[in-house]
Order: structure tokens, then C-alpha cells, then sequence
């Protein structure tokens, strides 16, 4: 067997998992919640036999050394391992704090990344090392940075559940906040799925898809009746989601997850992230690109990007220390951050051009 | 306005502004907002890449004008211009009044050692347990020490009237962890001000078998180094069978009046230092030259093996034969199209080849396409004609810097990944242990305090309360 089937084993084990951690909440059976557990577990295995496995492969292709043949040189291989680190911080935290609800939340973020990988059509085949990348940087740099990029993920996920849970006032500035930020968030996953249906044998690179045809089948379209129909349907999405968005408060609240709790977790996991970040991220990035170029700091995109994320944390650390900020105001920022992230991430390499962005094919 | 506002100094008020953290929001809030433009905007680009970007945003009609607008601001060099250097120089300023501000008070915790405290004040401490053992308060303060030695701490004791009291505490300069990040801060900045001060950045492009005294900085102002460097060859290997590059590498050397001081191959991870300045594989190109030299092996069907060295349209000779070769044609990127006809597919020299014309005694007798990365084209009628090089058409492109700076860069992000550790895992605990006799037991009251992590360090506290009610058993 080789990687690509057990990275299709764990695919299909994490969304099983989504299901049968909703089931567990659902019925609140002992029995469901383990087995729940044991997929995950069982896809997590699959998903670090597969990494491996193309650690090997790719070692074997690139003819330069295994350190420098760890399998996360482009988009498809870094969501990869992102999603590996989500899942494994999310069993830490099951196994810690003996809670599963956040399962049902964790998987399908993991499930939805799995799915982002496949609907772009990128490429997954395997490409030696381009000499920018011949660096044993490369190994400490980007895993560490993915591994920050998980820990901010979780703390997204549990700040968003805080936001969720204590909200109840629809008018109140933080309830508006996390529902229209969860409408834009569905939406533009929506109109992405629609770009690919519609344009899916017209590229095979996700970048030149995304230049080219971004929107093309919803908001872009050439069609005005078509751009209009888009945006009317998002602002009603968006009203309905802020319409009932309590019922997922009901939700949230009868799986006995406190808000003290999901306070606490975030601010383990920004905790856990930002110094990771720092090091591997920005300060070994800056070693890196000055061994590399000549320039420890040149304003690229993706530095500028990793600086404005590390100033949010930055922000809702010191908040947090020393203005004593606490609930629904450092989940927002915690939200906030995390899509400064995303964008560092997939934004620049996908919109924006820079030294970094040979990581988007 | 109250006359002790009046009666402030400028300075006083100029302080004040700076240790505020509001201050500090809205410069980080600036500088994020600004540099997102600076990240959509393309840096030192041409003004036409920009306003066809800026078209996306305004139409044809206003983005000439949003350009220019835009570019009067500095937004298409805006990590370089006066105003984004000011943000940054009041972030500094901001950071160090503030950290001036708050360390006082943290000095003074930091500098006194733990002491006793009341029962009343041990009662009110956030994590405290009580346990009774049947013990003498001796015995059983004996016993507790013993426990929090186990934990690491190393208790000091005080006896009172039927009671002792035990206290102890760790990791009490963690709470500088935070400084010593702003510190590691300052440090990078001010390394970055010393290679802008007195450093440089420029390029040179070598051709092969050219040397250069000067590097050129943006607007072609010449730079000297104080020695001369010489590219003696430049040479990008690929990956087999693709246009996927392996490797690009330089083989410099240094001359210090005329003499060789130093020669290295540099490639992309891997520059060449000399007395300050440090020469980067930055990019290559190719140079269309009549007096660049083909570097051949050639060999005879006897198995005569020669290297031969000639330019475009010399002769050269198959050892040990009467047969002439000359190179007639040659093209940098040769590629077949569909229906077999031969073209030019790059500007770069991604797959060189030479078309070379055979001759007998002043008769041509054949012609072939020689191509370097392809052994199979290399064998002819006479011999084999392998292609190595082709020397003097490409030139290196190098990024040249003196940064005297970046050692300090360096210092400080090894303060600041100190700084970051001990900010976030490790914490200032205190514990306090009373033992007073009550009724013949001995009641022990245990309350301890964590500056972060609470909630693991309550776990711990709970297993020593455990130990410490574990007693004999």
C-alpha cells in the first residue's frame, strides 16, 4: 500500500468520526462516544502511516538527504499535516480534559480541510525540492509553523464555541459578529464548490484556478442577474443564520461543555501557539530567508501577514495579563486572529504574490 | 483642565502617551492595516504592474488617479518611507516606556524573597485545602516539608506558639520572562537599525570569466568591496528529465590584488562570506556571446579520449581522424514540436544544444544536433561528441550584503525564544504550609499561589495535599 490510500483511509475515518461524535452528543451514549474515539484514533494512525510512508517516498525520489525530504514542500502536503496536528491536539484534549464534545467541532474542521484538498484538484503528486527549499530549516521552520497554525485552530474552534454558547441577545454586538462571521465563512466555502463544479476541467493548478476563476461562478460571474442572485442569497444566509442561531447555543449548551472551560482552552491553546509560532515561524523563517537570500526581514507578503497575526495574538495575550480581559471579548479577538492565520496561510499563496509562494503548488 | 495638568511638562505629558497601552493598540492597529495595503500593493514594482492591479478595485477610469494618490503616499514603497519607519520608531518607544513603566513593581517582587504570612491571609490565598492528622504538629510538620521537598520546594520554617509555618517558592524570575521578550524585541530592532546604518544590500551579475570591484545598489549607485571577485563558472543542474532545477551554483573566487585569496561553489542555501560581505545565489541569465567557449570530450571510435575548448564556428578535430566538427547553430532551450520540427522553448540555457557541421577533407559529411543534457545525441559517425559546458554564455546573479547588524538580530532571537519560554511555561508558585495543634491533631492548612497555568498547579497542590494526608499509611 502506499501513502495515497491511507491518507484515503483517514479521509474517510475522520468524516465517519464528525458523524458518529454528533451521534454521540445526540444520544449521549458511553458506547457511541468510544467508538467515536476509536475512529478518530484509527484514522489518526492511518493519516501518520501515511505521512511517513511519503517522507519515504519523497526521500527516495529526491535524491537529497531525509531531513530535507519531509513531505511538506506544497499545499496539498502542508493541509496534510495541518490537519494531522488538529487531530492530534484534539486527542490530547480528549484524553486531558475527558470531554468529547469538541469532537463534533474539531472533526469537521479537519473533515472540511480534507475536503478543501480534494474539491481544489491540486496536485498531489510528489516534486523534488527546488534549491530555495534544499535546507535543513525547512524541516524545524514549516513544522513548527503548522503546528502553530493547529494550536490557533483549536483555540478558533473553542472561541467560537464561547461565542456561541454565552450570546444570547441578537443584537448584541458579539452574536452579530459570530454569526455573520459563520455565514461569510459557509458561503464562500459554497461559492468555492460552485467555481469547481463549473470550472473544473478548465485548470489543474489551484492557483491558476483560484486567479482565474475565484467567484467566476457566483459573485464574479459575467452575468449580472447571476452576481446579484449571489450576494442576495448571502445576505440571506447570513439572516438566517443570525435568525436561528441560538439553536446551535442550545446545542452547544446540552453538551454540558462549560464557557470557563472553552475560556480556559483558548487561551492554552494561543498559549501553546504563540511561542511556537514565534520561534519556528518568524524567527527561524527570518534565519532561514537570511541564509537563504541575504534578508532575515524583507516585508513579503507572507512575513508581513505572519507579523499582523503575531500582533493579534500578541494583542489578546497582553489583553488577557494585563487589562484582565476575559469572555466573549477575547474570544473575538482569538476569532480574529485565527483569520489572520488562515490568511498568512492560504491567502497569500493563493492571492497575493511573494518569495513564499512556491508553497501554493 | 486642574492645575497639576497645566503645571506638567511637555515631557511628563510625552511620557505618559507613551506608557499608555491605548498607544499601543492603535500603532499595532496602524502598522497591521497599513502593511495589509503593503501586502496588495506590489513593493518597488513598475507603476504599471499597479494600476493594473488597482483596476480590479476601481475600474480603469480611477485607478490612474488611485496610483497616483497612493504612490504620493508611499504605499508602492512603503516598508522603506519615512512614515512607516516613524510607526515603528514610536512602537519602540512605546514598548520601552511601558516596560519602564510596569518594572518596578515587578523588580520588587521579583527581588524579595517570600515570606510568612497570617492565617487569615493563607485562608483568603484563591487554592488553599486543610487536612487533620493525628500527629503531633512536630511530626507533622516534619512530614509536610518532606512533601514539598519531594515537589521541589525547599521550605523554610517558623515556629510559633503551637504552630509552625512552612513556605516556599520557585521560578520567582519568571515574571521577568515578559521583559526579556521586550527586550529581544529592542535588540532586533536595534540590529536592524546598525545593517541600515552601516551595511548595504546590492546585486552584481557576473558573467562567467568576469570579475567586479564594485556591487550595485537600487539606483545603480556602485558600492566598493575592497577586494575583487571573479565568477569562474556558473552551472544550473536539473532534476533528471524535467526543467525542474536541482541545483544553481557559482564557483566564485576572491582576488586581493590580483592574488587568489579565496575560491567556494556557492548555491542557494550556502553564500560566500568574505570580510564582512556575503555574496548570495540570487538569480542567472543568459548572455548571447560570440566568445563563449563549448567545452566538448571529444572521443574517436578507437577510443581516443580529447577535451577540446572552442568557440562558435572553430574547428576542432576527432582525435586520431581527419574529421573536423564545428559548431554552426546553437540554440539555449532546444525542443521538437508535434510534428518534428525543432524550436526554442526558453530565453534561459535550460537545454542547450550545439549544431555542429562534420568535415572530411573540405567536404561536409554530416551535420547533428548536440545536446548537452542528452547523452544519446552525442554519438556520431567518427566518435562521440559530449557537450559539457557552455562557458562565458551565462551570468550569476548575486545578491551582495553587509549587514554588521545581524549578529545582534540573532542575539535577539535568542533572547526573545528564552524570554518566550519562560513567559509561557514557566510561572512564579508560592507555597504555604500551617500546622497548628488543635485538640492533640494537627491541622494543617495548606494555601499556595501561581502567577499562570492555575489550573495544573491546583492539580499539583491536590497531590501533595494528598501526600501530606497520606501520613504513615
Amino acid at each position: 500500500m502506499d501513502s495515497s490510500q491511507f491518507f484515503g483511509i483517514a479521509s474517510i475515518a475522520y468524516i465517519l468520526a464528525m458523524v458518529v461524535y454528533i451521534a454521540y452528543l445526540a444520544f449521549k451514549n458511553a458506547t457511541v462516544g468510544v467508538i467515536a474515539t476509536t475512529i478518530t484514533v484509527v484514522g489518526f494512525l492511518s493519516h501518520t502511516m501515511a505521512f511517513f510512508l511519503r517522507w519515504k517516498e519523497f526521500y527516495q525520489i529526491g535524491q537529497m538527504g531525509i531531513l530535507r525530504a519531509i513531505p511538506l514542500t506544497n499545499l496539498y502536503e502542508s493541509l496534510i499535516f495541518f490537519v494531522w496536528c488538529v487531530i492530534l491536539a484534539y486527542l490530547i484534549i480528549e484524553w486531558k480534559y475527558k470531554n468529547r464534545s469538541f469532537g463534533a467541532f474539531i472533526t469537521p474542521i479537519a473533515g472540511m480541510a480534507l475536503a478543501f484538498i480534494d474539491i481544489s484538484g491540486m496536485d498531489k503528486n510528489i516534486h523534488p525540492l527546488i534549491p530555495a527549499l534544499q535546507s535543513n530549516w525547512l524541516l524545524a521552520h514549516v513544522t513548527m509553523s503548522f503546528t502553530s497554525y493547529a494550536a490557533f485552530a483549536i483555540s478558533f474552534a473553542t472561541s467560537m464555541m464561547y461565542l456561541i454558547l454565552t450570546t444570547e441577545d441578537k443584537k448584541s454586538a458579539p452574536y452579530i459578529f459570530w454569526t455573520v462571521g459563520l455565514g461569510i465563512f459557509i458561503t464562500v466555502l459554497l461559492a468555492m464548490g460552485l467555481d469547481f463544479l463549473v470550472f473544473k476541467v478548465a485548470t489543474n493548478s489551484p492557483e491558476s484556478f483560484i486567479k482565474s476563476y475565484l467567484f467566476k461562478a457566483t459573485y464574479r460571474s459575467s452575468s449580472g442577474a447571476v452576481s446579484l442572485v449571489s450576494y442576495l442569497g448571502t445576505a440571506a444566509f447570513i439572516f438566517l443564520i443570525w435568525k436561528f442561531g441560538y439553536l446551535l447555543r442550545n446545542v452547544i449548551a446540552s453538551f454540558s461543555i462549560s464557557g470557563d472551560l472553552l475560556d480556559e482552552l483558548t487561551y492554552k491553546s494561543v498559549a501553546v501557539g504563540f511561542p511556537i509560532f514565534t520561534l519556528g515561524g518568524l524567527i527561524f523563517g527570518a534565519i532561514w530567508a537570511d541564509q537563504a537570500w541575504g534578508r532575515y526581514w524583507s516585508w513579503d507578503p507572507k512575513e508581513t501577514w505572519s507579523l499582523i497575526t503575531w500582533f493579534v495574538y500578541a494583542f489578546y495575550l497582553h489583553a488577557r495579563f494585563l487589562r484582565g480581559w476575559r469572555g466573549k471579548r477575547i474570544a473575538v479577538v482569538a476569532v480574529l486572529g485565527f483569520v489572520c492565520t488562515v490568511f498568512t496561510y492560504l491567502g497569500v499563496n493563493l492571492l497575493l504574490s511573494g518569495l513564499h509562494s512556491y508553497g501554493g503548488g | 483642565m486642574s492645575g497639576d495638568e497645566k503645571n506638567k511638562s511637555i515631557i511628563d505629558r510625552i511620557w505618559n502617551l507613551f506608557s499608555s497601552i491605548k498607544l499601543a493598540v492603535v500603532v499595532f492597529s496602524i502598522i497591521s492595516a497599513t502593511s495589509i495595503v503593503g501586502t496588495i500593493i506590489e513593493q518597488q514594482a513598475s507603476p504599471e504592474r499597479n494600476i493594473k492591479l488597482l483596476t480590479k478595485f476601481f475600474g480603469p477610469n480611477f485607478a490612474p488617479s488611485a496610483f497616483h494618490i497612493l504612490d504620493t503616499l508611499g504605499f508602492t514603497d512603503m516598508f522603506r518611507s519615512w512614515w512607516f519607519m516613524a510607526l515603528l520608531l514610536i512602537f519602540t518607544g512605546n514598548l520601552i516606556i511601558c516596560s519602564i513603566e510596569r518594572l518596578p513593581k515587578i523588580w520588587k517582587v521579583v527581588k524579595e524573597p517570600i515570606r510568612p504570612v497570617t492565617p487569615e491571609r493563607l485562608k483568603a490565598l484563591s487554592i488553599n485545602r486543610e487536612i487533620i492528622l493525628k500527629e503531633k504538629v512536630d511530626k507533622a510538620s516534619e512530614h509536610a516539608a518532606a512533601v514539598l521537598k519531594r515537589y521541589g520546594f525547599s521550605a523554610s520554617v517558623i515556629k510559633e506558639d503551637k504552630a509552625v509555618q512552612l513556605y516556599a517558592e520557585k521560578g520567582r524570575y519568571s515574571r521577568l520572562g515578559v521583559y526579556v521578550t521586550h527586550l529581544s524585541i529592542l535588540l532586533i530592532l536595534a540590529g536592524a537599525v546598525i545593517g541600515m546604518l552601516f551595511g548595504f544590500n546590492a546585486s552584481l551579475n557576473l558573467p562567467e570569466g568576469a570579475s567586479s570591484v564594485v556591487a550595485y545598489a537600487s539606483g545603480g549607485l556602485q558600492i566598493p568591496l575592497g577586494f575583487d571577485i571573479r565568477c569562474d563558472n556558473f552551472n544550473v543542474s536539473f532534476y533528471d528529465n524535467s526543467d525542474t532545477p536541482k541545483s544553481y551554483k557559482s564557483w566564485l573566487t576572491i582576488l586581493e590584488d590580483g592574488r587568489e585569496a579565496v575560491k567556494k561553489v556557492i548555491d542557494v542555501n550556502n553564500p560566500l562570506s568574505y570580510k564582512g560581505i556575503t555574496f548570495y545565489q540570487a538569480s542567472y541569465g543568459f548572455v548571447p556571446n560570440r566568445d563563449a567557449i563549448f567545452k566538448l570530450t571529444v572521443t574517436s571510435n578507437s577510443g581516443t579520449k580529447e577535451d577540446v575548448d572552442i568557440k562558435f564556428g572553430e574547428p576542432f578535430t576527432i582525435p586520431g581522424t581527419s574529421v573536423t566538427g564545428k559548431v554552426v547553430d546553437f540554440s539555449p532551450a532546444l525542443a521538437v514540436d508535434e510534428s518534428g520540427k525543432l524550436y526554442t522553448y526558453a530565453e534561459t540555457m535550460l537545454n542547450p544544444a550545439a549544431f555542429m557541421e562534420f568535415s572530411e577533407n573540405g567536404s561536409v559529411k554530416y551535420r547533428q544536433w548536440i545536446v548537452a543534457r542528452s547523452p544519446q545525441t552525442w554519438k556520431v559517425a567518427d566518435g562521440i561528441v559530449e557537450f559539457k559546458h557552455l562557458w562565458g554564455a551565462q551570468y550569476t546573479g548575486l545578491q551582495v550584503r553587509k549587514d554588521p547588524g545581524v549578529w545582534v538580530v540573532y542575539l535577539g532571537c535568542m533572547i526573545m525564544a528564552l524570554g518566550l519560554y519562560t513567559s509561557f511555561f514557566t510561572g512564579h508558585a508560592r507555597v504555604w504550609v500551617w500546622v497548628r495543634d488543635e485538640k492533640g491533631a494537627a491541622k494543617v492548612v495548606l494555601g499556595a499561589s501561581m502567577n499562570k497555568n492555575k489550573i495544573s498547579f491546583e492539580q499539583k497542590i491536590d497531590k501533595i495535599a494528598k501526600e501530606i494526608k497520606e501520613y504513615g499509611s
